[in-house]
Parts: C-alpha cells; structure tokens; sequence
C-alpha cells in the first residue's frame, strides 16, 4: 500500500472518515504519520475555539477581578482560583463525571425537551472546561496587564476629557491587550499543549476518533516502542507551537506598531504555564 | 475498623459513614494521599538539582556541555509535558533492562526487539518476576519520580539559568575585584544572590508541579485519581459496597485537597519571598525599605 494511498484512508481518521478499522500490526512509518497527523485535527479544534471563547470570558472576568464592587469581584476572584488552583486533569474528571449524570431523556424546560446526551461528549464536555480553564488563566494575565497600564496614560485620557466606555475602549483595553499579549501567546501555547489530556481524562474517544496523542499511545501499546510515535507527536507540535508564535507575533506586531522599535514588547517564549 | 461496623443492618446515618470511609479500601485511598506527598517531597530537591545541573552546563564555556545543557532546558518549551511523560517512563524502563540484558545474559542470540515484542532474557527483568508485589510498585514509583525529575528539572534549568543571568553585572565584577577567583564568585556571590530572581519561577514551578502529580495516574502508579475511579466507580474491582456512582464526589473531594494544596503553599512562597527580599535591589526589597521608614 502506497503512502498516498494511506494518507487517503487515514488522513482524515480522526473525524471519522474514511478507513473504519486502524491498522492492527506492521505500522509503517507513513500510517503512524498520518493517524498521528489526523488526531491533530482535534488538538486544534479544541486549542483554537477555548482560546476564541476563552478570550471573551478572559476578558469580562479581568474587568469584573479589577471592579470596586465587591459582588464583581468576589465570584471572579473564585472562579479564577478554582479553575488556577487545581489540576485540569481533575477537572476534565469532575467534569465528565458531572456531564454524565445528566438526565438521559433530555431536560424539560418550559415544556421544551433540550437534548443534553452531547455534552458528555468529548467535542462539547472537554471544548467547556478548556473553554472555562483558559479563560481563568488568561483573566489573571489580563487583571495583571490591566493593573500595570502606565498612571501617565490614564491621566492623559482624564485631561482630554475621555472617560468612562470611550476611555476603557481606547485607552485601557489596547494598553492591557498591549502589555499582555507575550504572556498571553505562553497562554495560548500551553493550552495547545494540554489539548492532549482530553483523551485520558474521563472522556472516551468515540469510535476511537481520537487526538494525536491518543494515536501515538495507541501505537505505543501495539508495539511497545516509545522511540517512534512520541517523536513524532513532538514533531507536529513543534510544528503548532511555531505557527502560535507565528500567528500571535505577528498580531503583537500590530498591538505595538503605535511604538518606536525599541519600545516595543517581543514574544518570548516562557514555559511557565502548564496545568 | 471499629467494631461496631461489623453488622451492617444496624449502621445508618453518620455512624454509617464513619463505618464507610474507614474500609480498608479507604484507608488504601488515605494511604495514597501519601504517595502524592512523598512524590512531591521526593521530586522537588531532584528537580532543583536537576535544574541546577542543567543551568551550570548551560553557562559552561566547553562546547559539548552547553550543548547538554541548552538542548535540555530547551525539551521542554515545544511539546506537551505529558509526552514526555509517558515517554520516559516505557523508555527508562526498556533502557535499565536492556542494559541489564547486556550485563547479565552477553550470549543472548534472539533479538531483542522482535517484531511487536521486546523480550530480554529473564534474568534481566527488573523488578524479578519471582518478587513480590510491593517491589513492582516501588519500581514503578521510582520511574515514576525519575520521570518527574527530568522533566521539571528542564523547567527549573530554564528559572536558575534566567535567574543567574539577572544577578548583576556590577556584583560579579566587584567580587572579581577582590581578586576571587571564578569558583568563588560562583560559590560567594552568584548562588547566593540568585535565589532571590530564581524564586517567583521556581514558585510557580511548585504549583505547577503539585498540580502535574495527577498525572501518576497515567504512569501506572496507584494514586488518588486511581483509588477515587475505583472507590467512586459502581462495578469496579475495589467495590466492596453497592452503591451507585459516586465518582463525582471523589473527585469533588479531589478537587478540594487540591485547591488547599496550592492556596497553602502560595501563603508560605509568599512569606518566603518577602523574606528573601529584605535588603536587595529589587522593587520589593525597595518597597519594604520605604514601608519601614
């Protein structure tokens, strides 16, 4: 069997098209590549959406730590430390556990049956706590960036006359987005990096449509040979983290192009983040 | 445990829990809290070694060692720590035994990886097949903490290697001033000072790690996630009474111990902090200064 003709049974495995049954014995190094290469599909749909959600909460949650009021405040400052403070390997857990013992028949609501057997799933459950996990995390840098905007450039809004939605719209937010950003792209890599918990946290891979890791283990199981399969997981993320820096540089370029050069905030990549 | 669990039909209410959480399933649960603690206690010091190691030869002026050094702290910024995980724990263990393979049995003619297999001679297997179970266990435990090490150990090469480089210059060259030589001004001046740039890092690797040991899980060593999958589970091998799944309490519980964990040691890193900044040219030191004043 030809690479290319593995390629097209395989290629797309992970989603369920395609070969039904995986290859049982002989791996060449092309199959590995490409179911490995396949599950990848699921590591970027789950980095990509819980980083777009995440952001959004990230940022209302930043606001609400950063409020006076103390009914803003005291649920953002928990949710941030529940969701900082403990493994995410127990809450992908807790969380299935939890989607699990939903009602199977759906839940009545105002007469109407919501379907809720999909939020077990892996798609939904595990999106939700990466969705709910990075937006805790990504809230702590922006409370973070948020407290350190210049005293100067407050001012400055104050004396032209710029308060309120105009000020937070114009002046706080770019800034805090600004000041941010090199942490958030961190954020942003090691969430791609946990992606692959998904798989053996609780949630089953349905169909044995797993992510990359999961088909590298599968392999490793098979074959009882770490030295092929774990590489090339590395390989592909190697891959995903340079295309993250590539994408958040470039959009940290843009943040900071108001700036001379030498004022200017670089990337730099800090393993500081993993959960 | 207590005796008057010994007839089931007369427990109800608390007595009943109390009778429930002290099976002896529950105390293997309790007992596995330990390992978690052992582990962190086991890990962290060979991690900072590890780290240290790795900053030292990071810093060295002989070509290869710094090579070493740079490609270790470098492992660990691209690819997901859980591969190394998994990785080092089945390589580390096909390593020693196929080292022992070596030693042991030289005149050995099958191969050792025959197709889907590895086979070494008996005499290599490490633990022996004839020992008993606590060896398996601590054998594996070990692995387990060898694997944590390495890992963290890149991390924390990365923290001392940037905390070293912040120490400064000026320090440095007034040492070498007072005509110390290279070893003292490492041993007097850099070491000493460096902890006070290495700590939130090595802080935040704490929490970092005591939120990774669940992932001992998924090495095959028998800890809490593993006990509350069974304890919580309806039809497992651990069940002992019928009840139906309570897995979600269990890792509720989970939760809780978890969050203790890291809300108590950010308390004390915070303390440790404020105490090693007393007196230094940093922000905080200078902040503590103006409060005193």
């Amino acid at each position: 069997m030809s690479c290319l003709q593995t390629i097209a049974d395989y290629g797309l495995r992970s989603l369920g098209y395609g070969e039904r049954l995986l290859p049982k014995a002989d791996f060449t190094l092309c199959q590995q590549f490409t179911l490995i290469g396949s599950g990848l599909i699921w590591n970027i749909y789950f980095g990509a959406l819980a980083l777009l959600f995440g952001f959004v909460l990230a940022n209302a949650l930043a606001l609400a730590k950063a409020s006076r009021f103390k009914l803003a405040r005291k649920p953002a400052e928990w949710f941030i430390f529940v969701f900082r403070g403990s493994p995410l390997f127990i809450q992908f857990f807790l969380a299935y556990e939890a989607l699990v013992l939903l009602p199977r028949n759906g839940i009545e609501l105002f007469g109407i049956t919501a379907e809720v057997s999909w939020l077990s799933r892996a798609w939904a459950g595990a999106l939700i706590v990466l969705f709910l996990n990075t937006a805790a995390y990504s809230a702590e840098i922006f409370y973070g960036a948020l407290r350190s905007i210049p005293k100067g450039d407050l001012e400055a809004a104050d004396a032209y006359g710029i308060t309120g939605w105009a000020r937070f719209r114009r002046i706080q937010w770019p800034t805090m987005l600004r000041l941010g950003w090199p942490a958030y792209t961190n954020e942003a890599i090691f969430l791609f990096h946990a992606t692959t918990l998904v798989f053996f946290s609780g949630f089953p891979a349905f169909r044995q449509e797993g992510d990359a890791l999961y088909y590298a283990s599968y392999f490793v199981d098979k074959t009882f040979n770490p030295f092929v399969p774990y590489p090339i997981v590395a390989f592909y993320f190697i891959l995903l983290t340079l295309a993250v820096i590539w994408v958040f540089g470039a959009i940290n370029k843009r943040l900071n192009r108001h700036l001379p050069s030498n004022e200017r905030s670089r990337v730099k990549l800090r393993p500081q983040i993993i959960r | 445990m207590f005796s008057s669990c010994a007839d089931p039909s007369t427990l109800q209410g608390l007595n009943w829990l109390l009778c429930y959480l002290t099976t002896g399933k529950h105390l293997d649960f309790y007992f596995s809290f330990l390992t978690v603690l052992t582990l962190l206690a086991v890990t962290a010091p060979t991690a900072l070694a590890f780290g240290f190691g790795g900053a030292m030869m990071s810093r060295s002026h002989i070509l290869p060692l710094r090579i070493i050094g740079k490609g270790y702290t470098a492992m660990v910024r691209g690819v997901p720590d859980i591969v190394f995980f998994l990785f080092f724990v089945i390589a580390l263990d096909q390593g020693i035994e196929w080292l022992m393979h070596q030693v042991r049995c030289p005149d050995w003619t099958d191969p050792i990886r025959n197709g889907l297999e590895f086979r070494v001679c008996p005499e290599a297997k490490v633990p022996q097949n004839a020992s008993a179970q606590v060896w398996h266990s601590a054998y594996g435990f070990v692995l387990a903490v060898v694997t944590f090490a390495l890992v963290f150990g890149a991390f924390a090469a990365n923290v001392i290697y940037g905390a070293m480089q912040a120490v400064p210059r000026a320090q440095l060259e007034t040492a070498e001033a007072y005509g110390m030589n290279a070893r003292q001004v490492f041993r007097r001046v850099l070491v000493p000072q460096m902890w006070v740039y290495a700590l939130p890092g090595l802080s935040n690797l704490w929490m970092i790690l005591i939120k990774a040991t669940p992932l001992l899980f998924l090495l095959g060593v028998q800890d809490i996630v593993y006990w509350a999958r069974e304890l919580g589970g309806a039809k497992t091998s651990a069940y002992a009474y019928p009840h139906p799944d309570w897995r979600l309490y269990y890792f509720l519980f989970l939760l809780v111990f978890y969050l203790c964990m890291t809300r108590v040691s950010e308390l004390v890193l915070t303390r440790i902090q404020n105490r090693l900044s007393l007196g230094q040219a940093t922000a905080s030191g200078e902040a503590q200064r103006k409060a005193a004043t």
